[in-house]
Formats: C-alpha cells, sequence, structure tokens
C-alpha cells in the first residue's frame, strides 16, 4: 500500500511540478495539461512499439510536451488570446493527435513489453532472498528519477534566466523593464511545464502496463490539489522547499485519494466520486487558504481558554 | 541624448472619443539634463513617458535615443518597448511595480545588475551579496540583513528607494520618473527625493522628473517643462530656473493660457 503511494505520489508529483511551474510561478492557467499528460503517454507507447530506446522515449515525451506548451504559448501571445482558451484549443487539439500517434486506438497495452519497469522489478527479485520486493525496488527507482529531475528544476530557477522566470510571475512589467521579452519567457515556461507533465504522462502510463487516450481528464484538478495541499505542508520562499514541498503535496494527495479508494464504499463512495473528491478539496484548500484557518483556530483556542479561567 | 520630433499622439482616431493626447511634442534633452516636468491632470504628462518607453506608438512623429557605444542618436520609434528599455530606466507612482514582491531582495537587485536577455549561469554568489549589501546600506533603510526577504514583507517607502537603486544600478542612459513619491508619506517622500538627487549628481544621470509639487519642481533640476492639454507650453531653462518663482510660473500660465491655473493638487502640493 505504502509502495502504490509513494509510486504514484512520485510519477504524479512531476505533473503536478509542471502545474506549479504555470499556475504559481508564471501566473499562467494552463488548461493545455489535460493534453500533454495522454500526449506523454501516447508518445511513449508509440516508442515501446517500435522499439525505442527507454532513455530516448522519455526524453522524446518531454519533447512532445514542450511542443503542445510552445503551441498554447503561442496561440496566446501571437493572437493575444486569454490563457485559459489557449490552453482549452490545444488540449482539444491534442485529442486528435494523440490517437493519431495511438495508431487511433483508445487504449494500447504494454503486456508483452519489457519495459522499464518491469526490468527494475526483474532485477531487484534477481538478487534474492526477498531482500528488495519489486514495489520497493520501484519506489527506489522513482525517488532517484523525481529526486535527479526536481535538483535540475532548482537550478534552473537559481540560474538568471530562471530567476527571470520567477519575476515574469510576480511582475510583469519588471521583465520589459530591464530589457527582456515577457512572451519568450512565457513560451520557455510553458514549454517546460508542459514537458514534464508529459514525461509524468509517459511514466504513469509505464506503471500502469497501458496508454489511454482518456488519461487527461481531471489531471490538472488533480495536479492543482496537489499544489495546494503542498502548500499548506511547507512554508518558504526558497525554490528548494518549494518543489519539494510538491512532490510531498503529491503523495499525501495520493495517500488520500488512495484511502477515498479503499475506504470510502464505507461511506457510500465509489471510484468514479473521486474527481469529485479532488475538486471539493481544491475549494476546501482555497476556503482554508483564504479564511487563514490556522488564525481562526488559534483564536477559537484562545477564546475557549478565555472561558474557562 | 533624446530628442522627439513632431510627436502627436491621439487615441482612438476617427471614433466619437478621439482625444489628442500630445500635440506636436518637439523636445531635445542633453546629456546630464534634470528635467522637472508640472502639469494638470491629462495634461499628457504620462503618455510622453509611455511614448519615449514604447508602451504606445506615437501616431507620428521620431523619436531618437542615444544607444550603446559607439554613442550615436539612433531612431528608436518603431523599437518594441524591451528592447529600447535596456536604455531607458522607469519608475512609476506604485511602489509595487518596480520590484517583484515575491522574490527576494538579492534575487531583485540580481534582476537589475544589468540589463538584456538572460543566459543559464548562477550569478548569485556571496561576492555578488557582499556588493548588493553594500549599495542596499546607501539606502540607510536596514535592509542590509534582508537579502533573503521577499520584497513583498518591504514598505511602500523601502520598496520604492529599492526600485530607485535598481533603476540606477542597471545604467540607464535615461531615467524616467512619474510621481515617483505621490504614494508615500512625507518622510519616506522626502528620503526617496534625496536619494533621488543623489544617485542623479553621483551618477550624471539625465532625468526626467513628473511631480504635483510646484515647490519641488521649482527646487529640483535644472531645466523646467510646463504641460497643458497635450503641449509643451513653458520650458525653463536652467539660468532662467534659478531665479524662478511660483509666482513667476502662475502670471505666465495665465499669460499663455488666459485663466488661472486652477489645480489644488499642483498648488498645494
Ligand atoms: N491608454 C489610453 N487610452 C485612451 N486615452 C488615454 C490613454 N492614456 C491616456 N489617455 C488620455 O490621454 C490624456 C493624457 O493622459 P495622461 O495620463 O498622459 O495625463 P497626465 O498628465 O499623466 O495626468 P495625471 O497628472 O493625472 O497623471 C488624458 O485625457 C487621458 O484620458
Ligand atoms: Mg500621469
Amino acid at each position: 500500500m505504502a509502495e502504490v503511494i509513494l509510486i504514484e505520489g512520485l510519477i504524479y508529483g512531476i505533473t503536478a511540478l509542471g502545474v506549479f511551474i504555470s499556475f504559481r510561478i508564471l501566473d499562467f492557467p494552463d488548461l493545455t495539461v489535460d493534453g500533454s499528460f495522454p500526449l506523454g503517454a501516447a508518445i511513449m507507447a508509440f516508442c515501446l512499439l517500435h522499439g525505442v530506446n527507454p532513455a530516448l522515449s522519455f526524453f522524446l515525451s518531454f519533447l512532445g510536451g514542450c511542443g503542445a506548451g510552445l503551441v498554447t504559448a503561442l496561440i496566446h501571445s501571437k493572437l493575444k488570446v486569454p490563457s485559459l482558451l489557449a490552453g482549452i484549443l490545444t488540449m482539444t487539439m491534442l485529442y486528435s493527435v494523440n490517437l493519431r500517434i495511438l495508431e487511433n486506438k483508445a487504449n494500447v497495452s504494454f503486456l508483452k513489453i519489457d519495459t522499464i519497469f518491469n526490468q527494475v522489478r526483474t532485477f531487484a527479485e534477481s538478487l534474492g532472498g526477498g531482500f528488495v520486493s519489486g514495489d520497493v525496488a520501484i519506489v527506489i527507482f522513482m525517488l532517484f528519477f523525481a529526486f535527479i529531475l526536481k535538483i535540475l528544476l532548482d537550478l534552473f530557477f537559481y540560474t538568471d534566466y530562471g530567476i527571470a522566470m520567477y519575476a515574469l510571475g510576480s511582475n510583469p512589467q519588471l521583465i520589459t523593464s530591464y530589457g527582456m521579452n515577457q512572451e519568450r519567457i512565457k513560451g520557455v515556461g510553458i514549454a517546460l511545464s508542459n514537458g514534464l507533465v508529459a514525461l509524468s504522462g509517459g511514466l504513469a502510463s509505464l506503471y500502469n502496463g497501458y496508454s489511454d487516450i482518456g488519461y487527461g481528464t481531471g489531471i490538472i484538478v488533480a495536479g492543482l490539489a496537489t499544489v495546494m495541499l503542498g502548500e499548506f505542508l511547507l512554508r518558504s520562499n526558497k525554490i528548494f522547499w518549494l518543489t519539494t514541498r510538491v512532490l510531498l503535496g503529491s503523495i499525501l494527495y495520493r495517500g488520500l485519494m488512495f484511502l477515498a479508494r479503499m475506504y470510502g464504499y464505507k461511506i457510500g463512495m465509489e471510484p468514479n466520486d473521486l474527481k469529485l473528491m479532488t475538486g471539493l478539496l481544491i475549494i476546501v484548500c482555497l476556503f482554508v487558504s483564504k479564511n487563514d484557518i490556522k488564525h481562526i483556530v488559534k483564536k477559537g483556542l484562545l477564546n475557549r481558554k478565555e472561558g474557562i479561567t | 541624448m533624446l530628442e522627439l520630433q513632431n510627436i502627436n499622439k491621439i487615441f482612438g482616431q476617427f471614433t466619437p472619443n478621439e482625444n489628442h493626447a500630445l500635440k506636436n511634442i518637439n523636445l531635445k534633452i542633453n546629456q546630464g539634463d534634470f528635467i522637472t516636468i508640472i502639469g494638470s491632470n491629462g495634461a499628457g504628462k504620462s503618455t510622453l513617458y509611455n511614448i519615449i518607453a514604447g508602451t504606445y506608438a506615437p501616431t507620428n512623429g521620431e523619436i531618437f535615443l542615444l544607444g550603446d557605444p559607439p554613442h550615436a542618436l539612433r531612431k528608436i520609434t518603431k523599437q518594441p518597448e524591451y528592447k529600447r528599455a535596456k536604455f531607458i530606466g522607469r519608475i512609476f507612482q506604485n511602489p509595487l511595480l518596480g520590484t517583484a514582491g515575491k522574490l527576494s531582495l538579492e534575487d531583485n537587485m540580481l534582476l537589475a545588475s544589468y540589463k538584456g536577455i538572460r543566459s543559464l549561469k548562477i550569478n548569485l554568489n556571496d561576492k555578488k551579496r557582499e556588493e548588493f549589501r553594500e549599495r542596499i546600506s546607501v539606502l540607510g533603510m536596514n535592509l542590509e540583513h534582508r537579502l533573503k526577504d521577499n520584497v513583498e514583507l518591504f514598505s511602500g517607502g523601502q520598496r520604492q528607494a529599492l526600485t530607485l537603486l535598481m533603476a540606477v544600478m542597471s545604467n540607464p542612459q535615461i531615467l524616467l520618473l512619474d510621481e515617483h513619491t505621490a504614494a508615500l508619506d512625507p518622510s519616506n517622500a522626502a528620503k526617496v527625493m534625496e536619494l533621488t538627487e543623489k544617485f542623479a549628481r553621483e551618477y550624471n544621470l539625465t532625468v526626467l522628473m513628473i511631480t504635483h509639487n510646484i515647490h519641488q519642481a521649482i527646487a529640483s533640476g535644472n531645466r523646467l517643462l510646463m504641460m497643458d492639454g497635450g503641449e509643451i507650453i513653458i520650458d525653463i531653462p536652467k539660468e532662467k530656473k534659478e531665479k524662478l518663482s511660483v509666482g513667476d510660473l502662475l502670471n505666465w500660465f495665465k499669460e499663455i493660457k488666459h485663466k488661472d491655473l486652477d489645480n489644488d493638487r499642483i498648488l498645494l502640493g
């Protein structure tokens, strides 16, 4: 159970990192994500079926996502279309593109293919003695994968370019004032964001053992819920902690969803209710952060104490 | 340094709300000038800045600016705002516009340490921090120990002083100030004004400063422009400005416009 939560948390945490970049750093609500996630999965399926090596297939998934993000950014900046609409346009177009990549099949199974996750599993089991189970080995693999990605991202945000990107979301005028092109930086950011999302989509399909055209529905909402959950865990202005908390938030979110799936039936919940739950979770997060619940609770406690004494 | 030739700006041209905001502006600014600009609301002062900075294109007319070496006037009329921003520093009335609140002080200063396209280099190191600490201490606002704090935690006065410092750090050919002390309380306004004059002197900056305070407009700088109805109606050079009084200005205005200058913000400011 813990293994599944960790694996899913880390895989979808990479999506959440992408969502963090667009929503939080660039202040650009980007819905492309619902299309670039299955795009990554579709590219991964294509690569597997055509015998492309794993590292290259990850890279191609990432690149595909970057391309999708770039399309959204271009629609937004060249046609002066609001970010939400630009994202929806790309997302809708991606549905057809994804089906094409999947060669017009809604679902492609990797059952007969020796994926990287299978290899990790077999390797762990070949060590013998039941020392590391297959799932634990995948957890370790994903920990490495997500951690390296996170560190690369942190490093990027320490560079002059990364700092400028961060500043763009906080005060766009400043970017112009210091001689930089807002649109170009935004384009790079949205591309990077969707690249991460697509990479995460590719990983998810590998882990699930199939690629599905419907993978994307609600991914953006889940990613947003993850980012918000993370924001309750830690407070900091250091990029290292900001990205760390996104990954932690993702594990927490997957944990919550896992509990809902396992025990939800006791309160009459069905698997189909999960999206509703995610939406409600976001609303609760928004409510709490708007009203600074800690303050309210503290005040309540103080009042109670005063009442007693 | 900067030259405007026959600049006109008409908002909503050929529509019922056509507004001729700038009328045939001709202006020549020399290196090291510190020009104060006054004028009533809607006179076109901010529009003039928007045209110089490239936020709006003029309806007609040309703009020339001294650029990179080899120093020569270049036509910048069609250059996009972010490109000519390399040579122009601009500070707005709103202290929030000049800094990025969600970034730490050191990140803001790094951003301001040069203009133009950024690379994938990590330039922020302890040597830079020491340099930033030294520069920020000039403001005398006790910010030198808060390099890691987000700028959103600072007061309006601190942010505007920082904005000014950042603009100066980036080495602009010309600095445009648009009522940059108007949103501050009197003591902070005085402090920022003092810094403005100090930096202008030390770095021999070319400055344009819009103000609603007629006394300040007379006291600072070496040239004074008065705008009204989209025109520069009075242009007072250094020699005449030294002996200028508020009364003189009001009389001239009356002579030119055949009406009294009835703007409380200017007279009382
Ligand atoms: N973007 C715009 N679109 C249409 N009209 C504009 C625009 N910007 C300014 N104007 C008009 O141009 C005229 C000059 O405005 P401007 O902002 O330059 O005045 P100002 O001298 O800066 O006044 P204030 O002292 O109030 O700041 C005004 O009539 C204003 O309504
Ligand atoms: Mg104005």
